[in-house]
């Protein structure tokens, strides 16, 4: 995780840097196998088109092309936007809730909001979808009680809310480590200089935290991103998601053929997935620069 | 096939990785998965292929060859080798849909060969996954139940291997490959489901599901452009609003309009959601409509079951054999089975229509308990050819989403 920047700034010198790598060869030889190979193989199935007709292969771009027009571009729009609104709202809720539990006194309350947050964060699927369903679906408990009409849930603001539901949590995790961090020294060397919570917050703590803080929303970014089977089960394709597009191409029983067009949409999200990473990573190495 | 579903979970399990990233977590797994299919092509010539070798000329005949039961010298030949074998490996069946629950138990009961039954709810394209990346190996599916495109495109690929059971002749022609590579077993209408106890009065065209009362009520069982059932639900739709088997975009219209008017609700049908009370009105397969009333039932629940006048669709699935099946006798045993009266009794117990239906009830084989248990339904149902089917796809992939979306 990245979180642990702000306590491993401890100094890393003194060995020799040359052999590090030999430590990490199992790693790496893994990582070729288990992620290079298949990567390979989907960069190559995403350019490989396949006549209908003659059942010929060639390389060519008519997958990617297609994988960006019409109904498939929408997914991806659509996809980008969910990711994005949940990654933001989920780190900043998560991390109001994450100071809250870490200045609490109360050890208890801590250690439960962090193990529950452990395993909300792993909630997914269509169990999350139908715990929404039956609270806020169109026959909802809460729906029925509060007579608000159909509709409430089945929207991309509805989906979005279920995104939450597992993105807090998560959010809680990686960043109470970082807060944690925070030590109280600062603080107290802040008050005495005469500074406002304000601008501690401001000229200490914020920048302190953002590298776990934009580590957080990347990390969130990816995990709505890549989700499903919870939009799947509850709004269908009433909000296009390009993970849906692949599983239908891909895992279907009604098309054939469009496995080709499901890996260059997966190539797609690659690209994505390395545009955020191409914004994030020089943001947190400007950002945790003067934290060595 | 598809049906219910609650695996679609591969990709989407695990929000926290201890990574930084989590879409890495996620290609992480998207790779696995691909290399696990990877590494089982590669494994492929090395596993079963002896074995399989000498299972089938354990009766002095090539099983992975024969294309009748007379090929063995006669059904019980075919039972012996099969008996040797032991063993059906099966994918996609699951236990509640078309009563393959029961039809596994007969046919284990009957011959004492034992059935695995993987992954129930794997859909028709993980099937034919299943034939091309497990070529070879133990686990391979020895038989199909898949939709009949892709019973069509995987005869195309030289998948399937050509049998023909006993009973072939009263199979119809445009219901079966001609050499035999593939067969279609049962099928169904697309039907309205609905909830009686909560609604006053339950949709029975399709012209109704758009009447005000129905506000945000109407479900179909899963994604069209992923489950069979809710394709055949917007084509039903189609046939419904002026369109015909060349013409799907009718349906789509319609959905537009339901979803306009705020009656389509986008939860995909499940015993669950029709409980809850989420779904209450459900477009689906009659077989999955019809078996969900006695179940429902049990929990206080009245679902009533009619096949739309304005909408008659019907569909069936096929049977094949995988050419590489590493139990050949047991899957042909196993199609013998489905073929026979007592084979497609139980489909029929399920509410699922046989395709020898028709020749049952002319030669009175037929289980006419179960067969007066089905949805009415008047006339002969009519069948869009390949051509059209492929082209209702096409349209529908591309415009399904900007029908139902915003």
């Amino acid at each position: 995780m990245t979180v642990p920047a702000v306590t491993a700034a401890a100094p890393r010198g003194g060995r020799p840097r040359s052999k590090n790598w030999v430590g990490a060869l199992p790693l790496l030889v893994v990582t070729a196998v288990a992620f290079g190979i298949p990567a390979l193989t989907l960069l190559v199935g995403a350019f490989t088109v396949k006549d209908p007709v003659t059942k010929v292969s060639s390389l060519g771009t008519a997958n990617l092309s297609r994988s960006l027009q019409g109904a498939y571009l929408n997914a991806l729009i659509s996809s980008v936007q969910l990711s994005a609104v949940v990654a933001v709202a989920a780190a900043v809720a998560g991390t109001f809730l994450a100071q809250a539990v870490v200045t609490s006194r109360f050890t208890a309350l801590r250690e439960a909001v962090l193990t529950f947050s452990g395993v909300l964060a792993n909630f997914g699927g269509v169990p999350l979808a139908f715990i929404w369903i039956a609270t806020l679906g169109n026959s909802g408990v809460i729906t029925t009680a509060l007579g608000l009409g159909p509709g409430v849930l089945y929207n991309f603001w509805g989906l979005a809310l279920v995104y939450m539901y597992f993105s807090v949590p998560l959010m809680v995790l990686v960043v109470t480590p970082a807060l944690d961090g925070l030590r109280p020294q600062w603080r107290e060397a802040a008050q005495n200089n005469g500074a406002t919570t304000w601008q501690f917050w401001r000229y200490v703590g914020v920048p302190v935290l953002t590298p776990a803080l934009l580590g957080g929303v990347v990390l969130l970014f990816g995990g709505a991103f890549a989700a499903y089977a919870t939009a799947y089960a509850m709004v269908g394709s009433t909000v296009p998601l390009v993970t849906l597009q692949i599983a239908e191409a891909l895992t279907g029983d009604v098309l054939i053929g469009y496995e080709n067009v499901a890996l260059a949409l997966s190539l797609d999200m690659i690209v994505v997935a390395l545009l955020v990473m191409a914004v994030y990573l020089p943001l947190q190495k400007r950002s945790s620069r003067w934290l060595r | 096939m598809y049906k219910f579903v609650y695996f679609r979970e591969i990709l989407r399990d695990t929000p926290l990785g201890d990574t930084v990233i989590a879409s890495r977590v996620r290609f992480a797994g998207l790779a696995a998965f691909l290399l696990m299919s990877a590494t089982a092509c590669g494994a492929a010539p090395t596993t079963a292929a002896p074995t399989a070798g000498a299972d089938g000329s354990a009766a002095g005949v090539d099983a992975r060859t024969a294309t009748s039961a007379a090929d063995f010298g006669g059904l019980d030949k075919l039972v012996e080798a099969a008996k040797k074998e032991g063993k059906l490996h099966v994918i996609a069946l699951p236990p509640d849909w078309a009563n393959y629950g029961k039809i596994i138990e007969a046919f284990t009961a009957k011959y004492g060969i034992e059935i695995e039954s993987e992954t129930p709810d794997a859909s028709s394209a993980d099937e034919i996954n299943a034939v091309k990346t497990r070529k070879g190996q133990d686990r391979a599916p020895d038989v199909l139940d898949i939709g009949q495109s892709f019973a069509i495109s995987g005869a195309a690929e030289g998948l399937f291997a050509p049998y023909k059971v006993e009973s072939w002749d009263k199979i119809p022609d445009n219901q079966k490959e001609p050499s035999g590579l593939w067969f279609n077993d049962y099928g169904g209408y697309i039907s309205i489901g609905c909830d009686a106890k909560k609604i006053d009065k339950c949709p029975e065209t399709y012209a109704d599901l758009l009447k005000p009362e129905y506000k945000g009520k109407v479900a179909l069982n899963g994604n069209p452009t992923k489950s069979g059932s809710a394709f055949a639900g917007v084509y039903a739709a189609a046939l419904a609003n002026g369109g015909s088997f060349d013409d799907i975009q009718p349906g789509l219209d319609f959905f537009k309009k339901l979803k306009e008017t705020g009656n389509f609700n986008p939860v995909e049908t499940t015993p669950a959601t029709i409980e809850k009370g989420e779904t209450q009105i459900s477009i689906d397969w009659d077989y999955n409509n019809a078996a969900y009333a006695p179940k429902m039932a049990e929990k206080g629940i009245d679902w009533k079951t009619v096949i739309p006048d304005d909408g008659k669709y019907f569909q069936l699935y096929a049977q094949a054999i995988n050419k590489d099946a590493p139990h050949p006798a047991a899957a042909r045993l196993w199609q013998e089975f489905l073929y026979s009266a007592e084979g497609q009794n139980l489909y029929l117990g399920g509410f699922a229509r046989p395709v020898l239906l028709p020749a049952m009830k002319a030669d009175g084989t037929v289980d006419a308990t179960a067969e007066a248990n089905l949805p009415p339904v008047e006339g002969d149902p009519t069948f869009p050819t390949e051509a059209q089917v492929n082209k209702a796809k096409e349209v529908l992939a591309d415009g399904w989403g900007a029908a139902v979306s915003g």
